[in-house]
């Protein structure tokens, strides 16, 4: 079984977000970066645990500079088996699947999983774009999925209950949370990561089809008003005149 | 601690000095603290428990000698990422951080170094991953800061040692599975020695009644005419510098811990400053309290200077017993003095278990103790910069 799992690089969530270039770009400085959460704690461990299950292989997929080595170094401690970093700077959501989808046709993965969104530009298009442009079924937001041959049956959250899928065949899958458990890289992991193959690809020359004119922070939180519970005329008067919402 | 909100804090970027590995290391160690340990370390120190089940995952992350060469068992690190270890351990707590530094420092260390192949063999693979616990007997009831004066002692008996004497206050004694115990033969001569439990005339009893370091577990060790086989003895090193080798090691991992208890406190007196709102505004707006913290940071990362500095020397084998003192003392003082500040700040809800300070002082008032005092640390000091000792 040969899983392929997109990796992107996300800031830590505790970062403070700020942008440069007339707010065009977001503003990397001092900022700590991790996996995206929904790569790595569901799209990569369920990947891991069909692996240790089927004795099959699990490769990761970046579109990044060398700033991605960390991230994916800790991947492989993760437990992946190797690395392919596609050397060019991601732009948008079709160039990084375009790119993806390129290298990954001539492979023969079984599945492609990613997570449901990364947690900065939550685009929610990758996956999506990369089963188009492989021509594969695409299942979005999973919650489960299990293999059996050649089957897959995935479970997906809607609304007021679940659903569930099968594919046959090759399928790109986006991971939502619930899919896998967390796992902390330990010393054997962080060691084999030493000498796991991370290679680098050019890249195939994909261009974006978006351009990000302006960022723009939410608006600051503004002070709580209290008012007694007993002074209902006060409080109609704020909804109504400051508020403005009755 | 169930909702553990730590941040690091790095105001001098010393992020930059690691490589991704050093980070990668660190990072995983905080992140099983956080899921493993925090949600329950304020319930065993309560029950003043060391909580035995997090033993294997403590190995999975490197808490056991990760200095030990992978053809023993261990991951071979280099001794800043030992550092980087401690500190994330130490930053939870320092009884978690004891358990794995006696371990690391005071039992592999000395097996490794001093040790036969057949005892590198046989001990290094299972104290690597916690299969074994080991401890160390050094101090003795009326011999701490002069171990040099210890009663313990050896004798021949042909085919084997016969061992008398009494060890206390150490660290992992109730549950170890072999100790490093120093004693000396019939020359005076002080020898280091592996003895199993399970050995006849060998006991190991809790001490109870402690108000610090309380989910590590203490005790004695008593030797009754205990029979020790000729190989359990470490042939390679003797006398009080083998010991001291140790206390070397496990020292400068206190260094590092140290500041890992500092930055909690520190971290959680900074939220709370943010949080609390006292005369209509946060009082960290107030001048007293950003004195406070301005000299907590100012004091963490002076110590994280002096500390990554020690290890780059440790790692050319060049640092001194008096570097790794200063290094000792300096930071668990620093720990001590930000975890009062720091718990004062917090008012009231400072000496709650809702917050860590209160724990982390009454841990730290063992650390500057424990491993040389803060006051013969000074000495050691005074005698390298003099020439001259001033212990007697």
């Amino acid at each position: 079984m040969k899983i392929l799992v997109c990796i992107s690089k996300v800031p830590d969530t505790t970062a403070k977000i700020s942008f440069t270039d007339g707010d065009t770009k977001f503003n990397e400085a001092g900022v700590q970066f991790i996996i995206n959460p929904y790569d790595e704690w569901y799209a990569l461990v369920r990947g891991l645990e069909l692996k240790e299950a089927n004795n099959g292989t699990v490769t990761t997929i970046s579109v990044g500079g060398p700033d991605y080595d960390p991230i994916i170094r800790k991947a492989l401690a993760i437990g992946a088996d190797a690395a392919v970093r596609i050397d060019a700077q991601p732009t948008d959501s079709y160039q990084v699947a375009s790119e993806i989808a390129n290298y990954a046709k001539d492979n023969g993965y079984d599945m492609v999983l990613c997570g449901k969104e990364t947690i900065d530009y939550n685009g929610s298009q990758v996956g999506g774009m990369i089963a188009e442009l492989m021509d594969l079924p695409y299942v979005s937001l999973a919650v489960k999925l299990e293999v059996n041959g050649t089957i897959a049956t995935i479970e997906r959250d809607v609304q007021g209950g679940t659903e569930v899928v099968e594919v046959s065949g090759a399928f790109v899958l986006s991971a939502s949370k619930g899919m896998a458990e967390q796992r902390i890289p330990n010393m054997r992991g962080i060691m084999q990561a030493r000498t796991k193959p991370l290679t680098v690809v050019p890249a195939s020359g994909s261009s974006a089809m978006t351009e990000v004119v302006s960022y723009e922070l939410p608006p600051a939180k503004t002070a709580c008003k209290m008012v007694d519970a007993e002074d209902m005329d006060e409080l109609i008067s704020l909804l109504h005149n400051e508020a403005k919402v009755i | 601690m169930a909702n553990d909100r730590y941040e690091a804090h790095d105001y001098y970027l010393m992020d930059d000095l690691l490589s991704d590995e050093h980070k990668l290391i660190r990072d995983s160690a905080r992140a099983w603290v956080k899921q493993e340990v925090s949600p329950i370390i304020e319930d065993y120190y309560e029950r003043a428990e060391f909580p035995k089940q997090i033993i294997p995952g403590l190995g999975a992350i490197g808490g056991f000698g990760p200095y030990i060469p992978e053809e023993y068992g261990g991951p071979g690190l280099d001794q800043i990422s030992y550092g980087l270890i401690m500190q994330e351990l130490e930053r939870c707590d320092s009884g978690l951080r004891s358990t794995s530094s006696v371990q690391s420092s005071l039992v592999m260390y000395p097996i490794w170094k001093f040790g036969s192949e057949e005892q590198k063999q046989k001990y290094l693979p299972k104290l690597a991953t916690g299969e074994f616990i080991g401890c160390f007997g050094l101090t003795e009831p009326d011999f701490g800061s002069n171990p040099g004066g210890m009663v313990t002692n050896i004798k021949d008996a042909g085919d084997h040692y016969i061992l008398n004497g009494a060890k206390m206050w150490i660290s992992n004694a109730p549950f170890a599975d072999c100790a490093v115990v120093w004693a000396k033969n019939e020359e005076g001569r002080i020898k280091g020695l592996i003895v199993d439990r399970g050995m006849e005339g060998f006991e190991t009893p809790e001490m109870h009644g402690k108000h610090s370091l309380r989910a590590s577990a203490t005790g004695e060790l008593i030797f009754n005419n205990v029979k020790i086989p000729k190989e359990n003895i470490l042939p390679n090193k003797d006398g009080l510098g083998a010991p001291l080798q140790c206390l070397d090691s496990a020292r400068y991992g206190i260094a590092w811990g140290a500041i890992g208890a500092a930055l909690d406190c520190y971290d959680a007196a900074l939220r709370y400053s943010k949080e609390r709102i006292q005369f209509g505004k946060p009082i960290g707006s107030f001048q007293l309290q950003q004195k406070k913290l301005a000299e907590m940071i100012t004091e963490i990362t002076k110590a994280q200077l002096l500390t990554f500095r020690l290890g780059q020397l440790r790692n050319d084998g060049k640092a001194t017993s008096s570097q790794i003192s200063m290094a000792k003392r300096n930071n668990v003082d620093m720990a001590l003095k930000i975890a009062r500040e720091a718990r004062q700040m917090h008012g009231a809800m400072g000496i709650s278990n809702e917050y860590p300070m209160m724990r982390h002082m009454a841990n730290l008032e063992s650390v500057i103790t424990y491993e040389g005092t803060h006051d013969i640390h000074l000495l050691i000091t005074g005698m390298d910069v003099t020439g001259i000792p001033a212990f007697q």
